[in-house]
């Protein structure tokens, strides 16, 4: 028998029992809907967490001090001092992989403006944080590389302590507040970024220049960190031995000494970010993947009833000419038709309980193609491996016996 | 005449458990074109073994089977179902009809199986199977609105569709009453005198003498082969039955 002939006999086979098609089709649906769902929501978590990372700087490195072992205690690595603007310097001029540097303190405290005040952070940088950190100036403009190196009284806001501090959508560029009892000139406003993955609010804060918040807020010499741009994703890991050479020839750290310094990147901590849902992922689809199982074992149970069913139309059918082959055939193609159908209605169903799900949760969803082909391939399998055996009883049939069936 | 089945010293052994049945045990048999044979004999006889045979559904034991001049003894399960699908034609007693499926459909299932018919031939010949059997009113219907007469047509008809050597009825008529015997009986006259060469299982003596030639079987041989004498017309024995007034 030819394939159309095939189809077409499976086609009326499925038909003849309608509701009994459907629901051996239910399982199927319902395990491909929830594998496309599941695997929607925790891409769309993935997603948001790239995201989110993504605007916390542009292909950034940052240098922090290590823990240190000082006599055997071990030290908290703020408490080290071993950063100083010098290794901003030999950054800034050994690393080509490195295209923008800037040291950062930072100091809490509560800024003030007339009788309004707010709980916010300083961060102190240089003329390139902002293009490091991926901040925008909305209103204003950016640090200059002599307020930056001059201690300026200057200082950029966040939207939030904007406004706590002069009310809603206010423009408060040009106006003083007081950080710990210090007067800065407001030059700028930040683009509004939102919270970051850690539920942080990224717009409670006010960038001045790093001299300004060592020497006036801090007193100090020493940094807290190094904020770096790499050239670009690619170059990240170049960048990141090119810094590591600069800072163990400025810290002047002998072979056998350990780096008194860590660096990381944006990717690697994007990958430990994600690493967390993708194993969330994995179980999600793998539950959901467990009733597609069970779905295909429906199928297998359902066609082994219908050749049971229709001995006597196989014994018919081979009596007639019909070959082995073609009985297993017949048969296999009805199980296959059954899952990928039942694929295709899960598929669209996985579709909209996605984007069911964003609607009442607010979740981000983020519905992937390759699952909907992934599901289709599965399906075709599970068509195939749990019609096979039903099928092949079928083919094997002895056409006497098969007619004479009760 | 050229023999259409030619059988020589056929046996077929069955192990059941550990004990051998000897279902036939040598048989010759030769069926011309043209010929009606009826095959007679009690349960057990071995002529549903015999028609199994010829039927190509299973193979003997030993000797030699032709089948249109094709020796089919040594045939694989594949060979043999493409004989059955270009020689044969089967009427069962039980009609085996696909349900839910029109009459039309029913009579086009062999020529599915040679995938190389084309669609269009494939309707035109069971179009005019379904016309030879006086069912071109019914093609549409799906057999469990048709009488059992009407459905062992269709059944015949199924058998016709693929201009078999020779049709083969296993008790075709054992499902139905006198009157629509008769009326298969007929169309199965009608289509031997039209040159196709048949073979009839029964165990009615009326039946069988419809036909040209009996063979009767007795425990795996040949008891008696005879020329029908006074072969009886379907057709005038319907007419001759009285008229049921109820």
């Amino acid at each position: 028998m030819n394939l159309g002939n095939l189809l077409k006999v499976a086609i009326n086979a499925l038909k003849r029992n309608k509701m009994r098609s459907f629901l051996t089709m239910l399982g199927i649906i319902i395990g491909v809907a929830s594998v496309i769902t599941m695997l929607a929501i925790g891409q769309g978590s993935k997603k948001s967490i790239q995201d989110q990372i993504a605007s916390m700087g542009s292909n950034m490195l940052f240098v922090m001090p290590a823990n240190m072992r000082m006599g055997g205690v071990q030290q908290g690595n703020s408490s080290s001092q071993r950063l100083t603007v010098n290794d901003v310097n030999a950054i800034k001029a050994d690393c080509d992989a490195v295209i923008a540097v800037s040291p950062e303190v930072r100091s809490s405290g509560q800024a003030v403006y007339g009788n309004s005040n707010w709980p916010t952070t300083i961060y102190g940088g240089n003329e390139q944080y902002l293009v490091i950190k991926s901040w925008t100036v909305v209103s204003g403009r950016n640090l200059t590389d002599s307020e930056a190196r001059g201690s300026a009284k200057v200082c950029l806001i966040g939207r939030t302590v904007a406004d706590e501090l002069f009310g809603e959508g206010v423009d408060p560029t040009g106006e003083t507040i007081r950080f710990k009892n210090i007067p800065f000139r407001i030059i700028g406003v930040l683009a509004e970024k939102g919270q970051n993955s850690f539920g942080q609010d990224q717009d409670d804060v006010l960038i001045a220049p790093y001299t300004t918040v060592q020497k006036r807020i801090l007193a100090q010499t020493h940094i807290q960190s190094i904020q770096m741009s790499a050239r670009s994703a690619e170059d990240s890991e170049l960048a990141e031995t090119q810094v590591e050479e600069a800072l163990r020839r400025t810290h002047k750290l002998r072979e056998s000494e350990d780096n008194d310094f860590e660096i990381r990147s944006q990717e690697e901590l994007a990958t430990t970010m994600t690493s967390v849902t993708e194993i969330l992922t994995i179980l999600l689809g793998a539950i959901a993947g467990i009733s597609l199982l069970v779905g295909g074992i429906g199928i297998m149970n359902i066609m082994y009833v219908s050749v049971t069913e229709r001995t006597r139309e196989i014994g018919l059918r081979m009596s007639i000419g019909g070959r082995s082959i073609d009985i297993l055939l017949q048969f296999l193609i009805e199980s296959i038709m059954l899952s990928v159908f039942g694929g295709l209605i899960g598929i669209m169903l996985g579709f909209g309980a996605s984007s069911i799900v964003e609607i009442l949760t607010s979740w981000p969803i983020s519905v992937m193609w390759s699952s909907a082909i992934l599901a289709f391939v599965v399906c075709t399998v599970i068509g195939i491996f749990f019609g096979w055996y039903p099928a092949r009883r079928a083919s094997e049939l002895d056409p006497i016996d098969a007619l004479r069936y009760e | 005449m050229k023999a259409i089945i030619d059988i020589s010293s056929l046996k077929k052994d069955y192990q059941v458990g550990e004990v051998t049945v000897h279902a036939l045990r040598g048989i010759d048999l030769s069926i011309y074109e043209g010929e009606f044979v009826a095959i007679m004999g009690a349960s057990g006889s071995g002529k549903s073994t015999m028609l199994n045979i010829i039927g190509c559904l299973d193979r003997p034991t030993e000797g030699t089977y032709h089948i249109d001049g094709v020796n089919v003894a040594d045939m694989s399960r594949n060979e043999r179902a493409m004989i059955r699908n270009r020689k044969i034609g089967f009427v069962f007693q039980s009609y085996n009809l696909l349900s839910r499926t029109s009459a039309l459909e029913n009579v086009e299932l062999p020529l599915m199986y040679n995938s190389r018919m084309k669609a269009r031939e494939r309707r035109e010949r069971a179009i005019n199977a379904m016309e030879a059997v006086g069912l071109a009113d019914r093609m549409g219907h799906m057999p469990n609105q048709l009488s059992g007469g009407q459905q062992q047509r269709v059944a015949i008809a199924r058998s016709l569709v693929n201009d078999p050597v020779v049709i083969l009825a296993d008790e075709a008529t054992g499902n139905l009453d006198t009157r629509t015997s008769y009326e298969i009986m007929s169309l199965f006259q009608e289509l031997n005198s039209k040159g196709k060469t048949i073979v009839f299982v029964t165990h009615e003596p009326d039946i069988a003498r419809c036909m040209t030639r009996s063979v009767v079987f007795r425990d795996g041989h040949i008891i008696r082969e005879e020329e029908v004498t006074n072969r009886l017309n379907a057709g005038e024995m319907l007419r001759a039955l009285p008229v049921e007034q109820d």
